[in-house]
This record gives C-alpha cells, sequence and structure tokens, in this order.
C-alpha cells in the first residue's frame, strides 16, 4: 500500500512485515525512531509473538541478538555510529558464528567531535567484519531492502547490515510503498536455522579454534560472500518479479551506457547525483557524457560488476561519505581494484562528512573539473581551505594550541561552545 | 542427554550417598547424572572450576529433565573444554566472547520464551544457564549481568569465582582478594599484593538487583551446590550463584587442597556461604570448626609474601578483620561458638 510515511517507520513496518521473534537494540540518533516504532508494534501485540528487549548497550544489543539467532529465533537489531563501534566486537563474532542477524545502520558520522549527521564512516569501519552490506539509495529501497536482508541471510547463513543514510533518509517523509502480509509471507519463508541450540540433537558453537583450522573458517566466510554475489542479484530480481519494484541488487547504472565519466557512490546521494548528471548534460543531452554508478552491495564487493560497468568509460570518480584517515576512500580503494589494468583516470572525492551538505552546484562544479581532467586525484568538495591553514598555523606556532573543533568554531565566528 | 557414567568417586561419601534414599541421592551419585562436562577435557590437575562446573551443570540438567542450553564467557572454562574439534559439553553451548555470556543467556531465554508462546505454553521447558569466571563476571561482563538482572531474564548466570583471570596467566580480576599476588598485583612494595578496599562483591550488588534468588556455594559442599542449583532451577526469572572454585594453578596450591582450600575459605569466613531471595538474605551455612585466616592462607603461594622474612602480620590482621566482618554481617557463628 502507498503511504506517505517516515523513512523510519516504513523499515519498522516492513521489518515487522518480516515476522521477527526478537528485536534487541539500543537508542542512538537517527536509528531511534525504527525502533521506537518497532517497540510499539511489538508493545501493542501487533506482532505476537515476538519479544522486544530493551538492553543496557549495543554491545548487550548484539550479545541478546546473538543468543536468540543460535536458539533459532528471527533476529533484528538497528544501531549507528558510536553504537555500531561499541558492539563492534560482537558484530565480528555474530558472522563468525556465521548467525543470520539482519540489523539496519542508520548511518551517522563517529566522534569526535560528536556528530549525529550522516556519513559512512560507521559501517565502513566495519568494512571487513564479514557481514554483507547493502546501501538503500532512498526509502522504497531502505524497506525493500529489509525483506531481501532476511531472506538472504537466512539462506546463506550469515548475518545483513541495512545501511541507511542517518536523517537523509530516516527522518525524511516519502511515498513508500509497504507491501502486504500475505506477499511478503510467500517472498519469505520461517527461519529455518543451519544451526541451533536444540536439546534433542546438541552441538557447541563457538569453540576455541587453533591455526589448524582458522584460516579455513575464515576462508569459508569469503566463499559465503562470493554466494552472496550470485543471490543478491537473483534475490532483488526475485524480488522485483513479485513486488514490480527493482531495488537492490549488486550496482546500479544511470545514463552509464554512453558515458566516458562515471560517478561511482553509495546511498541517498545517487539521486542527487542523477540530477546533477541530468543538468549538466542538458536537455538536449549536449553537454558532458557523464553516468552515475550506484553501489548497493558494498561487501560482497561486486568487482565485476564494477569493471563491466566502468570499463568502457575514461575516467571515474568515487563520490564517498567514508574516508580512510592517512590514505584516502574507502571505496575508491575497492573501485580501483575492480579497475585494475584498465588504466582508467581515477579520482577520489570525499564528500558529505559529518552531514556536510552535498549541494548539486558544488557537484557541478567538482564534475566539470573532473570531465577537463583538472580534478586532483584526492578532493575534499567544500572543504574551508582558509581555516584548516589557520589551525596548522596555529599548531606550528604554539603546543598548546588548544582543542581544534573549538578553534576552527571560533574561526568560523561561530561563538564556541561551552559547558555551563 | 544421557549417557551411563563411569564412578571416580571412591570412599564414604559415595557410599554414603548411595545409602539414602534415591530422592535424596546426590546428582553425581547416581549414573543418572547426564555427565554434561565429561572427561577428556584440558582442565589442570584439580581444578576447583571443572569441578564446580560439572557438578553444576549437572545438577541443573537434572532439575530441567535435561532441557537446558548453556552461554559460556570466554575463559578457562571454556578453553579447556572446547578445543575444536573436540568437545567436552554434551548439551547445546555457545560461546561468543569475554564479556557478554548473560546477554547471549538472555537472547536464548527470548528465543524460547517466543517458541514457547508459539507452541501455546506460559513458559519454555527448554531453561538457561549462563556461566562464566570471575573476570567475566565481576569486571568485562558486568553490565550485561546487571542488564540481565534488572530486566528480570529467565537466566541463571554461574559465576565460577578463582578470584583472578587465570586464562590469560593468573591476573588480578575485581574478585581478587586483597594482599593476593597475581601477576598484575605484585608481590613487591611496602603493600605487596592486591590493594585492601578494592573489588567487588557480587552477590551483594545481584542482591542490590533484587532479584528472585542469590546464592554463594564452594566446592567443598557439591550437595550444597547442586541443592542450589536445583532451587535456582525451581525458580523462573533472573538467578545468580556465586561458586568459590580454587584454582591450583593461579592460588599456587596442591592439586590435592583444592577441596580443603575451599572449606578453609568458608570456615575462617573468608567466603561467606548463604542464600538470599529477592533482596534478603534468606539462610547461610554456619561455620562448624572457625579456623584463623593464617590456615587458609599459608597454603597457598600468592600469599606466601605474607609469610616470608618478618612477615606481615597487619595484613593478615586486616584479612582476619575481614573475615571477623564477614561473620558478623551473616551471622555465620552460633551464639555458643561465638562465646567460645
Ligand atoms: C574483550 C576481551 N578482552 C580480553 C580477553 C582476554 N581474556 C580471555 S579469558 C580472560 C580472563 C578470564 O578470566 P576469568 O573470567 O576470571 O575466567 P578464568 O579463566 O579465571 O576461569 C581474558 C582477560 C578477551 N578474550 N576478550
Ligand atoms: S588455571 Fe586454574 S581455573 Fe584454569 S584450568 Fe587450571 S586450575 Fe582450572
Amino acid at each position: 500500500m502507498l503511504k506517505q510515511i517516515e523513512g523510519s517507520q516504513a523499515v519498522a513496518q516492513t521489518v515487522a512485515l518480516s515476522r521477527p521473534e526478537v528485536i534487541c537494540a539500543y537508542p542512538i540518533s537517527p536509528q531511534t525512531h525504527i525502533v521506537e516504532g518497532l517497540g510499539e508494534l511489538v508493545k501493542s501485540g501487533a506482532l505476537a509473538p515476538c519479544e522486544f528487549i530493551n538492553v543496557e548497550s549495543e554491545f548487550a544489543a548484539m550479545s541478546v541478538a546473538i543468543g536468540s539467532s543460535a536458539a533459532g529465533a528471527r533476529t533484528y537489531t538497528a544501531t549507528a555510529s558510536q553504537g555500531l563501534l561499541f558492539m563492534a566486537e560482537a558484530v565480528y563474532n555474530a558472522s563468525g558464528l556465521g548467525l543470520p542477524i539482519v540489523m539496519t545502520v542508520a548511518n551517522r558520522a563517529i566522534g569526535a567531535p560528536i556528530n549525529i549527521w550522516n556519513d559512512h564512516s560507521d559501517s565502513m569501519s566495519q568494512r571487513d567484519c564479514g557481514w554483507i552490506q547493502l546501501f538503500a539509495a532512498h526509502n522504497q529501497e531502505a524497506a525493500d531492502l529489509h525483506i531481501q536482508a532476511f531472506k538472504l541471510a537466512e539462506e546463506l547463513s550469515m548475518p545483513v547490515m541495512v545501511c541507511m543514510d542517518g536523517f537523509i533518509l530516516t527522518h525524511a517523509v516519502e511515498r513508500v510503498d509497504i507491501p502486504a502480509q500475505n506477499e511478503v509471507d510467500a517472498f519469505l519463508p520461517p527461519y529455518e536455522p543451519r544451526q541451533v541450540l536444540d536439546v534433542n540433537e546438541p552441538v557447541s558453537i563457538g569453540a576455541m579454534v587453533g591455526p589448524e583450522a582458522f584460516m579455513e573458517v575464515r576462508y569459508l566466510a569469503h566463499a559465503k560472500q562470493l554466494m552472496a554475489l550470485d543471490r543478491i542479484p537473483q534475490i532483488a530480481a526475485e524480488f522485483a518479479e513479485r513486488f514490480g519494484r527493482t531495488t537492490g541488487g549488486l550496482v546500479r547504472g544511470y545514463r552509464c551506457q554512453d558515458a566516458d565519466t562515471i560517478v561511482v557512490a553509495l546511498g541517498s546521494v545517487i539521486g542527487t547525483l542523477k540530477d546533477t548528471v541530468d543538468e549538466l548534460r542538458g536537455p538536449a543531452d549536449d553537454g558532458p557524457r557523464i553516468g552515475v554508478l550506484g553501489i548497493h552491495s558494498f561487501r560482497p564487493f561486486p568487482l565485476a560488476a564494477v569493471r563491466a560497468a566502468l570499463e568502457q568509460a575514461k575516467r571515474v570518480v568515487v563520490l564517498e561519505k567514508s574516508f580512510s584517515v592517512g590514505l584516502g576512500g574507502v571505496v575508491s580503494t575497492d573501485v580501483r581494484l575492480a579497475l585494475s589494468g584498465l588504466g582508467l583516470q581515477g579520482y577520489t572525492v570525499i564528500a558529505g562528512l559529518g552531514g556536510r551538505a552535498i549541494t548539486k552546484a558544488s557537484l557541478a562544479r567538482m564534475l566539470r573539473e573532473a570531465v577537463a581532467d583538472r580534478l586532483p586525484p584526492l578532493t575534499f568538495l567544500d572543504l574551508d581551505e582558509r581555516i584548516v591553514k589557520r589551525q596548522l598555523e596555529r599548531e606550528a606556532a604554539t603546543r598548546r594550541s588548544g582543542p581544534i573543533a573549538e578553534n576552527l568554531l571560533r574561526d568560523l565566528g561561530t561563538v564556541a561552545s561551552k559547558v555551563s | 542427554m544421557h549417557q551411563p557414567v563411569k564412578f571416580y568417586q571412591t570412599g564414604t561419601f559415595t557410599v554414603g550417598n548411595r545409602l539414602l534414599a534415591p530422592e535424596q541421592r546426590s546428582v553425581q551419585a547416581s549414573t543418572e547424572r547426564s555427565n554434561s562436562l565429561n572427561s577428556g577435557h584440558r582442565a589442570c590437575q584439580g581444578c576447583g572450576e571443572a569441578l564446580g562446573a560439572r557438578y553444576a551443570v549437572d545438577a541443573a540438567m537434572r532439575a530441567t529433565g535435561n532441557q537446558l542450553i548453556a552461554a559460556n564467557a570466554t575463559g578457562c572454562l571454556e578453553v579447556f573444554s572446547t578445543p575444536y574439534p573436540e568437545t567436552s559439553w554434551q548439551l547445546p553451548w555457545i560461546h561468543s566472547l569475554f564479556g557478554n555470556a548473560a546477554a547471549v543467556g538472555t537472547g536464548i531465554a527470548a528465543a524460547l520464551k517466543v517458541k514457547a508462546i508459539k507452541a501455546g505454553a506460559e513458559h519454555s521447558p527448554v531453561r538457561v544457564i549462563a556461566q562464566g569466571g570471575d573476570g567475566g563476571t565481576t569486571d568485562i561482563g558486568f553490565g550485561c549481568l546487571s542488564g540481565m538482572f534488572e530486566r528480570n531474564d529467565d537466566v541463571l548466570y554461574l559465576c565460577y569465582d578463582n578470584e583472578a583471570y587465570m586464562n590469560t596467566g593468573v591476573q588480578r580480576s575485581s574478585a581478587t582478594p586483597p594482599a593476593a599476588r597475581t601477576a598484575t598485583t605484585m608481590a613487591v612494595g611496602a603493600h605487596p599484593g592486591a590493594e585492601f578496599g578494592q573489588g567487588k562483591n557480587l552477590p551483594l550488588i545481584a542482591m542490590a538487583h533484587e532479584i528472585p534468588y542469590v546464592a554463594t556455594a564452594t566446592v567443598a559442599d557439591l550437595r550444597d551446590l547442586e541443592a542450589k542449583v536445583e532451587k535456582a532451577m525451581s525458580i523462573h526469572g533472573a538467578r545468580y550463584l556465586h561458586i568459590l572454585v580454587p584454582c591450583p594453578l593461579g592460588w599456587g596450591a596442591a592439586s590435592h587442597d583444592t577441596i580443603r582450600l575451599a572449606r578453609l575459605a568458608r570456615e575462617t569466613g573468608i567466603f561467606p556461604v548463604f542464600e538470599a531471595e529477592h533482596g534478603e538474605v534468606t539462610a547461610v551455612t554456619k561455620i562448624r570448626r572457625h579456623v584463623p585466616v593464617e590456615e587458609y592462607l599459608r597454603p597457598q603461594k600468592r600469599f606466601a609474601h605474607l609469610f616470608s622474612g618478618n612477615g606481615h602480620p597487619e595484613t593478615i590482621a586486616r584479612i582476619q578483620a575481614d573475615a571477623d566482618r564477614n561473620i558478623r554481617r551473616f551471622k555465620l557463628l552460633d551464639e555458643a561458638q561465638q562465646e567460645a
């Protein structure tokens, strides 16, 4: 049914339609509305039988999820930012144990300085944890991906993270088609655990494994991700056939066929990029031939699909909201691996960190530079060079130069925050 | 999960058990015991934790008709019992992390509850225990444990207290007693060993959560341990059992002294043995033969510095004062004994 609905509520409703049996989460912005919505559905009995457990931390939330998933219950949680980092040890553990937990990450920057706004630093920090990571471009996709995520997770017995941009998606009210319960039931069979804590068939889960088999266990995690590389597009196709919408999959291109410049991105910025590209190409399509490639599956990383989508282009701009300090882009590294040997010109653009608005104007300016091959290999979109320079000078001049964030705020003319 | 059991125990205690009416016999005296933690694991000789865990889990198995699932924290018990590809556990068992056994237990209990409701029952016939060492319980896992208590989740948490982080090489935990030498509280300086006035008393903290059942036990009174586990399993909600399990390796004691030291810990008053319900103490095990703390400290190398050279009589006196305080607080001595 078509609804004008907040992204978080759309996710809460589709998670509910997936019939979770245990939900356990700890509040953090911008994830809160999702679990609040689910909490209400559980409390009102609409989801029965389902247990909603209020825990004392994200570490506990993921740990409860591990227990309930291992005991055979369909399990859901959600978090963001500091919360994801706080649960990190258990995040790795859940995938190591092969537990099909589904978790929404309402993407948010990681402090310090503390910042509640959107970028992708949080889920990228868990890049290598063994979870499947799917990125939603808009709220319809965010909602639909959750139904697909449960199916994928349970078929492969591995956990899936659905990443959606905090606030930009979670708090945006958009039109979303929420499927009917019987449609979801037909798509998503009940959870049949691969391994389960069963008194009639006792198994030990999580044994201590030494050098003789640890490599093999880790390799198998990789092998499963490669299997997911096949299943993700298949499940997206099955979903499309049943629900009549294309969402998910590995990558999706926009105006890439004739493009010599392709911008690669994840998440909600894909929409802004499409609009920018349309404007640059112009109504007569006589502008620069730019296309957009959205990556919807970040883990497993679709090397072949990315390569196939980009190999005809001359240059690739990876626009990403994450940043590997001391190197450059996180996603760029993966994209360049996919393009190795092709001789394409590659650019990394870090944008939107901590919720900095990514405007069409800035994107257009940056893309014109890229098309003219004048873009530096690593660009920080809309970085205020003046205040950065001033702080570097300050630090060179005096060792006790003071707290960086507060200095920058003062330079910007914003009153420094004070604890009263 | 029942399998015939070989008897290892000999002597009058075993015989005595068999002379009792069947329903009064200890779990371990019966060949019908589940033998959930079976032989072949790699605990040190005389390991109190291995002994405590075997008795506790078998008792829980009997109390539940073998309908039991266990979550285990990282630590000696986990490492010595599940060296891949072997396992000593004959019940469904999961190890996730060092600090989350209580929360994993909560998750299992939640899943079981949903299954029970789907089957039209109020409670699941299958019950949950979570277990860990004192480090996993009093330190890193404390937040998860407190959360489990506060929500009154249907889990029995078993803490095997060997008073240090044994698995990583005997470092201090917040259950390490004052003056004890560990790898991180060395026997050097003016006040050698662990500090006085630090550490946590988990049974009292558990009581402060007003959960239905809290008890302490030692491996010196195994029948008492079994009885407490059985009682705990007769109750729904959060339950906590704190078991003193001497560790020959970490305490620097002889392997054959495990039981004796556990008994001395109780008979000195250093380790009060009691039960509490909803935050109130309901029963205590009285001291039968009251002994000075020195008798308990002397056989342990972790306290050797208290007796070498000029010794540390003032430190021993402080430990004695702590024991005396326990005796007063928990009324561990009969009035007649107190006067004597
Ligand atoms: C997060 C984390 N920190 C540290 C460790 C290392 N570690 C494993 S077991 C252990 C100590 C266990 O001590 P305790 O809980 O008292 O159990 P014991 O081995 O004494 O039975 C430590 C520090 C770990 N596994 N995980
Ligand atoms: S170190 Fe201590 S607790 Fe660990 S196995 Fe040996 S005796 Fe048991």
